[in-house]
């Protein structure tokens, strides 16, 4: 029907038995290499000296290993491992030891860079790098899907000279004879920074490598129809999900527990690839596919094995840092109405967090609260937190939603910093005295429902849990009511109504929707479950100050970065800012190592993120659809038999 | 107003258009136009491009605020909001498609249905008995409205992947979820083939049969003078003529606005039909 745009080929000349069996080969040489010593000093963070007990990077060495070898071995057929790899195609078995390769010698590098010099390894980091290496030159070798076109932006000529104009500069900063040319008032920035000269000609390098790469390589994807499901008794299906979510628990608790920068860097790498590896092998649409089929058993799963993320930890540390990412997960989601379904760009949405945050803190018994001596029930405190958000919700709604557009975000945006000042001067110096300005409201008590006190430690099932454990399992209720109405309302007649105003706003009026009542009910939503997150977080924090409630941070919440997990999870699905927001926050968190270049490892990470799923990490049907259309195969041209029903 | 032909409607009026002026500035692009749209009618418009048609249209379903003069639908005054236009009783398509591409057939002929329920936000979120009544009622209307057009078997489709005739048929179907009693078709054929458009014709026939009075703007002339009881020549604002298939064929003034005016002494031989020019 359509010309062929794929080929199934090589890209090393091996024989397709050889090269199966040097990838399978340097997998499993990968995967036992993390039963070595990898360096002879415990310097490294991790401790890689000891024989016999992986540690650390050694054991995503193991992982990425080991999945390679499964993948090769499933894809063949292999009986018992079928699974993995259901649509047979062999990119997987590519990405998986492209992950391994990428974490063996991101480590071997980090270890040689930081102890000085190679000499510093010891035979298992040479074995981890030759055995990836050898996994990534077999998994070449195997038929892949490729492009049969490669369809490039050029590398203009002058791009080359900006390059190297600005490594000259740069040379000439380092030698002193640029000095003279530049004020003396402005000259430190440039004396201080000579490396940021250095960066240009470095992505433009990188970005050209890229290219020749890609042009090698050639990787496409060919979409292969999986082999029918054999039928298996519902009770399997759910144990399977149940396994599933035990898998994704491990892999959360991993990510969340990386105590080290290395690891959580090495972390990303293997995830990335791994999840690459498992989407072209088809195990992840099956995946999909079972958990599409069991919808409530998987949401259960995956509120129990947040819930069980607490049990998990012998200490606070990490639950402080899940509990912080419920919350902003939580937050996300309440965006995503605004955002996501009714399309509405709001840049001050974190002005709403604040709301509920500062009317549940001033009437929780705060000794800092104007109203000192009231101290309502929690859920009370809740109830007035998502209520004041709510009035504020549509008190800023009413007027800017009959904007459109741009004007409606700039206006959010306003209102937003407006919410943050004025929460700053009303101290009873600059404004009346209610929020305590620049200090807050400090101390507010631990919540205490039917008895059971949530500052304290309770030992439940014989496991010890913490403060934050308590909140967070406080915060999952929240979440939960969330996730119910997000789902729910996102399938309604509102819902619907939300969706057609994002897509054709004159269409959607000319089909009898009120456009201003709905958005603004859009907006008051939002507004509302923000609110309700908001109490919650007053409560997990003990206190509430303006700035904790910026357009843009380093920490989230703030507005940008609720929107980039909106946009970065996937506009319009419920996991998918759940997901972004977790990525968001941890990604920043455990970047702390790279100091003062945190920020630009963030951003550079936002950019490929963007460039290469446009859609976010979890795509709604829709979304898919309206980013990669070239790559979804047309439809049937339209039968004549179908025109011919028509008005019959 | 210079209209020889008086409108010849026995129906009572559904649509009355009456006195419409549209200026934009110190361009009157509709001016003084009545038009009556009676039950079970099928009323086409016709003009040369930019005759101001669409805008016409746009001053009838509150897209435009018109600057003088009234709409009135079945004996009430219209407010000059497009949502309460819809809900009084007026459905549209439009010129250019203007379907909700990201949603699947079903949802789009749903949200037509906005206006014919009322479950609000909290119905939604406690799904209720009467909301679960409710939706399944809507879902089994919008159903058979698919059936009707022929996209049944196409409900789970996004609308953008439809093919360009379905696509329009799905914009009707759309429309008629409202329940209206009158329809505006914006040039429901345009870029058809002829078989699409036979089939198109098919439709508006059947549309009419359920009781719905349709006003179409069209440039096809054989589908308009196919299709419609009565037709009404809109040139530079101005409806010229108004009247049966003959009465706007033999009309001096249609011919001289689609044609030109004729030639000293070569008169002869014009006199032909106007609606030949536009034929596919």
């Amino acid at each position: 029907m359509t010309t062929k745009t794929h080929e199934t080929t090589p890209v090393l000349p091996l024989p397709e038995g050889v090269a199966r069996a040097v990838a399978l080969v340097g997998g499993v040489i990968a995967a036992a290499s993390a039963m070595m010593s990898w360096t002879w000093t415990s310097d490294f963070p991790g401790d890689l000296t000891y024989y016999g007990s992986p540690a650390g990077l050694q054991w995503l060495a193991l992982v990425g290993g080991a999945l390679t070898a499964l993948l090769v071995l499933g894809s063949y057929g292999t009986p018992g491992i079928r699974w993995i790899s259901p649509s047979g195609g062999k990119n997987g078995i590519l990405f998986a030891a492209l992950g391994t390769m990428a974490v063996c010698w991101y480590t071997v590098a980090a270890i040689s860079i930081q102890l000085g010099g190679l000499a510093n390894l010891e035979p298992g980091g040479w074995v981890a790098a030759i055995g990836s290496l050898i996994a990534v030159l077999g998994a070449l070798g195997l038929p892949l899907d490729r492009r049969l076109t490669v369809k490039q932006p050029t590398v203009q000529w002058w791009w080359y000279a900006v390059a190297a104009a600005s490594v000259l500069f740069w040379f000439g900063l380092d030698q002193g004879w640029v000095l003279v040319a530049i004020p003396d008032g402005i000259e430190d920035i440039f004396t201080t920074n000579t490396w940021f000269f250095l960066t240009l000609p470095a992505a433009i390098l990188l970005f050209k490598g890229w290219l020749l790469l890609d042009k090698a390589l050639r990787i496409g994807r060919i979409e292969r129809p999986l082999p029918a499901v054999r039928e298996l008794s519902s009770w399997i299906e759910i144990l399977l999900i149940a396994g599933i979510f035990a898998v994704g628990l491990a892999a959360v608790t991993f990510g969340v527990s990386a105590e080290y920068g290395e690891l959580f860097v090495g972390y990303l790498l293997l995830i990335g690839f791994a999840t690459a590896a498992l989407n072209s092998s088809g195990l992840l649409a099956r995946i999909r596919d079972l958990t599409a089929k069991h919808r409530a058993v998987t949401t259960g799963g995956a509120f129990a094995a947040a819930g069980a993320f607490p049990f998990t930890q012998s200490s606070d540390t990490y639950t402080l840092i899940a509990v912080n990412i419920l919350i902003f997960a939580t937050v996300a989601l309440g965006l995503n109405v605004v955002v996501g379904l009714a399309g509405l760009l709001d840049l001050g949405y974190v002005a709403f967090l604040g709301v509920g945050a500062y009317a549940a803190a001033l009437v929780s018994g705060s000794p800092f609260s104007v109203f000192r001596g009231v101290h309502l029930p929690f859920p009370i405190a809740v109830l007035i937190g998502a209520l004041a958000a709510l009035v504020f919700g549509v008190v800023i709604g009413a007027p800017t939603l009959r904007l459109r557009g741009d004007y409606l975000a700039i206006v959010t945006l306003g209102f937003g910093e407006i919410f943050r000042i004025t929460m700053n001067n009303m101290d009873g110096n600059s404004g009346p005295s209610l929020t305590n300005g620049p200090n807050g409201i400090a101390a507010i008590p631990d919540v205490t429902m039917f008895g059971f006190d949530f500052g304290k430690s309770h030992n439940i099932l014989g496991i010890e849990l913490g403060k934050f454990g308590n909140y967070l399992l406080l915060m999952l209720v929240a979440t939960a009511i969330v996730v119910t109405v997000f789902s729910r309302v996102s399938d309604s007649r509102i819902g619907r109504a939300w969706v057609a105003i994002r897509e054709d706003e004159t269409a959607a009026e000319a089909m009898g929707i009120n456009g201003f009542r709905v958005k603004l009910i859009a907006f008051a939503l939002g507004a509302t479950l923000a609110g309700l997150a908001g109490a919650v977080q007053a409560h997990v924090a003990s206190a509430v100050s303006p700035d904790q409630y910026l357009f843009a941070g380093a920490v989230p919440p703030n507005s940008a970065f609720l929107l980039a997990a909106v946009i970065l999870g996937g506009m319009g699905t419920i996991s998918g800012p759940l997901v972004g927001a977790a990525m968001l926050f941890l990604i920043p968190a455990k970047l702390q190592f790279l100091q003062s270049y945190q920020l630009l490892a963030f951003g550079v990470a936002l950019i490929l993120l963007m460039r290469f799923r446009p859609e976010g990490l979890i795509a709604s049907r829709r979304q898919k659809l309206e980013y990669h259309e070239a790559d979804i195969p047309a439809q049937a041209s339209p039968t004549d038999d179908a025109l011919s029903k028509a008005g019959a | 107003m210079t209209t020889d032909t008086a409108p010849t409607t026995t129906a009572k009026p559904v649509l009355q258009a009456s006195g419409v002026v549209m200026r934009f500035g110190g361009l009157t692009a509709v001016n003084n136009v009545d038009l009556t749209v009676g039950e079970g009618e099928i009323v086409g418009l016709i003009g040369p491009n930019g005759a101001g048609k669409t805008t016409f249209f746009n001053c009838l379903t509150g897209l435009y605020v018109p600057t003088e003069g009234t709409v009135t639908y079945k004996g009430t005054v219209l407010p000059p909001k497009p949502h309460l236009v819809t809900q009084a009783g007026i459905a549209r398509t439009f010129q250019n498609i203007r379907l909700f591409a990201n949603m699947t057939v079903l949802e789009n002929v749903l949200v037509g249905r906005h206006t014919r329920t009322n479950e609000g936000l909290f119905s939604a979120i406690l799904r209720g008995p009467g909301y679960k009544r409710a939706e399944a009622e809507s879902r089994e209307k919008a159903m058979e409205l698919l059936e009707f057009c022929g996209l049944a078997n196409k409900a789970q489709h996004l609308a953008r992947n439809l093919p360009y005739g379905e696509q329009r048929k799905l914009e009707i179907a759309r429309a008629l979820a409202s329940e209206p009693g009158v329809l505006l078709l914006d040039e429901p054929t345009a870029g058809m083939n002829p078989q699409e458009t036979r089939a198109a014709e098919e439709l508006v026939f059947a549309i009419r049969d359920k009781g719905i009075a349709i006003l179409v703007i069209e440039h096809d002339m054989k589908f308009i003078f196919n299709l419609c009881d009565r037709t009404a020549v809109l040139v530079q604002g101005q409806k010229i003529v108004e009247g049966d298939k003959e009465t706007v064929q033999n009309d001096e003034r249609v011919i001289t606005a689609y044609l030109g005016a004729p030639l000293e002494g070569a008169a002869e031989g014009t006199s032909t039909t106007a609606g030949t020019e536009d034929d596919q």
